[in-house]
């Protein structure tokens, strides 16, 4: 198995990642599309460690994980206080600042 | 057995702790008032996290020129090649410590917005005011309504403000002097982050407007989220051509290498998608106008003056040392992206009719214009970019400073209309107000004037005229909205029911000052900024 592959399915993750922060509504499924392709950056961060025979790039990804950890702490709060005050999680409605 | 042998051998890296000590005493206070947070009661917070922010950030200041007093113009690399400490990084943290002062003195300020601008916690009693339609943007949720639960004072007594943006804003600082003086890719993204979460936060602290302000945090946050996922692409991509994160490697990879060019051209197309982002320039500019209408003005003044300085300075680093050689190959599409940026900037400022968003699209069109300095990889191109920061910082920061204090019955009066005549309300403040437009505009004898002198000749000699001419242009469109308003304060009729000015207290009072003392100082004699910013080269 090369590890090319590995890199075409990460390529992959990424991509339905940002599609998903692209036309999915509700804030939390936007969210997660983040996190996918965060993860997707890892498996492509792993592999390239492997293919150079080197650690730097498992080092990194668990840098990755920990920012990703540290992003959520952040973005729940927003989003449960935003949700709080308008009672629904969907960004459409989200449209007081326009144009 | 082999892991101990292997771990004997570790050793740590060496630390100029003279070099990075401003950023440890940034990041240092940002611990410490995370602990007054904690252990001291409401009441004496406020002052303590004043006093402390203060004097982190002159100490800091003072550390900074101790060094740079000291050491010679070739820049050093530190922690075992993490922080560049070099000639333009001691010049962005100075920019960046002195516009963080003033960005701490308008948050600081409780004279202008009684109680200070920030509340967290109201978004409960909005839910009962209006939560469902959004039709509570104007009311006041905040202000006069006292919640005795959690100890915003009593009836009589403004609430007390939300101390822990101070906190968020030396993370914030802290964040942003780390990603000027990053030298590899990882720490770049790590100072990313730490710059961008905090700033995520203070935008949804508003004391009014409370669904606008919250609505530009999540704005904020899910499209910064998405644009840092880029970024972290494009350092995998690199990671994956070059074998490591670090600037110079990424450099010398691409200078003899017989690989494809798709990992370098992709990797860096996408880095610099998330470089962009944070910088507003161009096509990526779509968070900027939202978020700097909703968040609250001191927020927002921090945001465009000291995130637009870290934002270049990262980019600058990136593009000169990582990237320099491959110039050729990158260049033309940052020639579309420098003049979609100056042509949105001008052309969907005209339409505006709310300030803030104004200066907003104002602020785009400045990015386009620092790119032109950032693009052209030379020592002059590299200054006239730093001195463009300096003086477009202390500009912002004071007009934010200004609109902070035209207000109406509901908090600020940000629409353009309730700015008819009011330099017959206020003739100072109208006329503070113009210099710093007019600055913005670039007329001669005002900072604006010689930044843009420089980043321009800086440009032109670097072989882009036809981009620079298309500068020029967009200056002009852009001048046009600057000067509607100017007329407009001072050739319209006051309305009747028009915003009165408050008069400031001390710290919005000084920040002003600052901000305009420092725009019209560069612009009558900038020799010595343009010095500094001179001074020295990147260090590889």
């Amino acid at each position: 198995m090369t590890p090319t592959y590995y890199l075409l399915l990460s390529a992959l993750l990424f991509s339905i990642g940002a599609v998903g922060v692209l036309v999915r509504r509700n804030a939390i499924v936007v969210f997660m599309c983040i996190e996918l392709m965060l993860n997707s950056v890892n498996l492509t961060l792993v592999t390239f460690a492997r293919i150079n025979g080197a650690l730097d790039g498992q080092v990194i990804a668990f840098f990755v994980m920990v920012v990703a950890a540290a992003e959520v702490v952040v973005g729940l709060a927003i989003i449960m206080s935003i949700f709080r005050t308008r009672r629904t999680a969907s960004v459409d409605d989200a449209n007081l600042l326009k144009y | 057995m082999s892991i101990l042998a292997q771990q004997a051998q570790l050793t740590a890296p060496p630390i100029d702790y003279g070099a990075v000590a401003p950023l440890l005493i940034i990041l240092g206070a940002a611990c410490v008032a995370v602990l007054i947070e904690a252990f001291l009661p409401r009441h004496q917070r406020w002052p303590a996290q004043v006093v402390l922010s203060i004097v982190a950030l002159v100490a800091a200041g003072l550390a900074l020129a101790l060094y740079a007093g000291n050491s010679g113009p070739e820049g050093i690399t530190t922690i075992s090649d993490a922080l560049a400490v070099d000639r333009p990084t001691l010049f962005l943290w100075g920019t960046l410590l002195a516009l963080g002062l003033g960005s701490i003195l308008l948050i600081a300020d409780r004279s202008v917005e009684p109680g200070g601008a920030f509340l967290a916690s109201a978004a409960s009693r909005a839910a009962v005011g209006g939560g469902g339609g959004g039709v509570a943007t104007g009311g006041g949720v905040g202000g006069g309504d006292p919640d005795p639960d959690r100890g915003y004072g009593s009836p009589d007594q403004a609430p007390t403000m939300q101390t822990e943006v101070f906190p968020f804003t030396l993370f914030a600082l802290a964040g942003m002097m780390t990603f000027c003086a990053a030298n590899d890719l990882l720490t770049m993204f790590i100072a990313l982050e730490v710059l961008s979460l905090p700033l995520y936060l203070m935008c949804g602290l508003a004391r009014r407007r409370r669904l606008l302000s919250q609505e530009a945090a999540v704005k904020y946050f899910l499209l910064g989220a998405f644009a840092s996922a880029f970024f972290l692409y494009g350092l995998a991509l690199l990671y994956g051509y070059a074998g490591s994160v670090r600037f110079s490697e990424i450099a010398a990879a691409s200078a003899g290498s017989q690989k494809s060019d798709a990992l370098l051209l992709g990797g860096l197309g996408l880095l610099v998608v998330g470089l962009m982002f944070k910088a507003s320039v161009g096509p990526f500019h779509t968070w900027t106008p939202d978020v700097y209408q909703g968040a609250p003005t001191p927020v927002t003044a921090f945001m465009g003056a000291c995130t637009k300085v870290a934002a270049f300075g990262g980019i600058l680093r990136v593009l000169y040392v990582a990237f320099g050689d491959t110039r050729w190959e990158w260049r033309g599409v940052l020639w579309a992206v420098a003049i979609a940026s100056m042509v949105i900037g001008a052309v969907i400022g005209l339409t505006q009719t709310d300030v803030k968003r104004m200066i907003a699209y104002s602020s785009v069109a400045h990015a386009g214009f620092l790119l032109l300095g950032a693009m052209s990889i030379t020592a002059a191109g590299t200054s006239g970019t730093l001195f463009y920061l300096l003086a477009y910082g202390f500009t912002t920061l004071a007009v934010f400073g200004v609109i902070s204090l035209v207000r109406g019955p509901d908090g600020e009066a940000t629409h353009l209309s309730q700015w008819a005549g009011l330099a017959k309300r206020s003739p100072v403040v109208a006329a503070v107000m113009s210099f710093l437009l007019l600055a913005l505009a670039g007329i001669p004898l005002t900072s604006g004037f010689t930044a843009k002198f420089a980043v321009f000749s800086a440009a032109s000699a670097d072989g882009m005229v036809p981009l620079v001419v298309i500068a020029l242009i967009a200056s002009a469109v852009a001048a046009f909205f600057y000067v509607r308003v100017i007329v407009l304060m001072y050739f319209s009729e006051p309305a009747p029911d028009g915003p009165t000015v408050t008069v400031p207290g001390a710290f919005t009072t000084a920040a002003i000052t600052l901000g305009v003392l420092v725009t019209l100082l560069l612009g009558i004699v900038p020799t010595l900024a343009l010095g500094w910013a001179g001074a020295g080269t990147f260090v590889g």
